[in-house]
């Protein structure tokens, strides 16, 4: 493929954009992996939503 | 589900979860097309092979305004409706717009060089994206600083309706001033004046960059949902200890 005599610009143009799409890619999943983290240890520790906690047993009142 | 159903985090959660696989797929996909479909495309009878940035350049100056289109959007429904979702909606779009113009600038200025013998002029269109771009650091420069979301969302948004006027004057100054860079050549009266052959690649390509825009919204919402999430938990448990 000849690209001319502006294949240097050509070539930077597409490194550049497949640089930044890469960072962009990397930056949200690794945040998905620290927000994952953050949760867990969270749960491990036994802090968690009250829509998360187990609820407490219904206890029938005599008639 | 219902559209109302998309309101609660959790449900808006775990259909983001489902739907991401297919969307990264097919952002893949329509790159792969793209690329190929680039790679295949004659040269330009004036500028010759360096019309190939014009493939990453354009869907890059599209989506710049479409996200911020989005984030306007995003902002009403922070300030009327109050959607839950809505300022997470602006805050996840901002940094993918910043890239997006950021990608635009920097491929028109390489683009550019070679063609007008510059690599940057000081005219309406240039200066007017170099302006957006600006407006996109201070958005997220304004998210970092305020540590309340939804104070920072009501001003996020109020910022992001005013930079809204800035959209029309980027896509009408090669119309109203005389600029360097050159007319509309695709969205325009009496149609597109790219050919074919490079029209169908470079609509490919504008359809890929949407596609990535769109999954990594997505993504990143999801992890925003999150971030929340563990913000609330902490903040709970230092009010019980």
């Amino acid at each position: 493929m000849d690209l001319g005599p502006h294949a240097g610009f050509i070539i930077a143009a597409y490194g550049i954009a497949t640089a930044v799409v890469a960072t962009l890619v990397t930056w949200v999943t690794a945040d998905h992996f620290a927000q994952k983290r953050a949760l867990a240890d969270l749960d491990r520790r036994g802090i968690t939503r009250r829509s998360a906690e187990p609820r407490p047993a219904q206890v029938k009142e005599p008639a | 589900m219902a559209l109302i159903d998309l309101a609660n985090p959790t449900r808006f959660v775990a259909l983001v979860e489902g739907i991401l696989p297919w969307l990264a797929a097919a952002t893949l996909v329509a790159f792969a097309y793209g690329l190929h479909g680039t790679y295949l495309a004659p040269d330009d009878y004036q500028q010759g092979a360096t019309v190939k940035i014009m493939f990453i350049h354009v869907p890059n100056a599209w989506l710049c305004m479409f996200v911020w289109g989005v984030m306007s959007a995003a902002a009403l429904g922070t300030l009327v409706w109050r959607h839950p979702l809505a300022d997470v909606a602006a805050k996840c779009a901002a940094p993918l717009g910043a890239a997006f113009t950021f990608l635009a600038l920097v491929t028109g200025s390489l683009w550019g060089r070679p063609m007008w013998g510059t690599y940057w002029v000081w005219d309406a269109r240039l200066t007017s994206v170099l302006v957006l771009f600006i407006m996109y650091l201070a958005l997220i420069a304004l998210w970092r600083t305020v540590d309340d979301p939804t104070r920072a969302g009501r001003a996020a948004a109020i910022l992001t309706l005013v930079g809204a006027v800035n959209l029309p004057i980027i896509k009408f100054s090669v119309d109203w001033w005389n600029t360097l860079h050159q007319p509309a050549s695709v969205f325009r009266m009496g149609g597109a004046t790219v050919d074919r052959s490079m029209l169908i690649p470079l609509a490919v390509m504008a359809l890929a960059f949407t596609l990535l825009f769109i999954t990594l919204h997505l993504a990143a919402m999801r992890n925003e949902i999150m971030r929340r999430r563990v913000r609330t938990l902490m903040l709970t448990q230092a009010e019980r200890a």
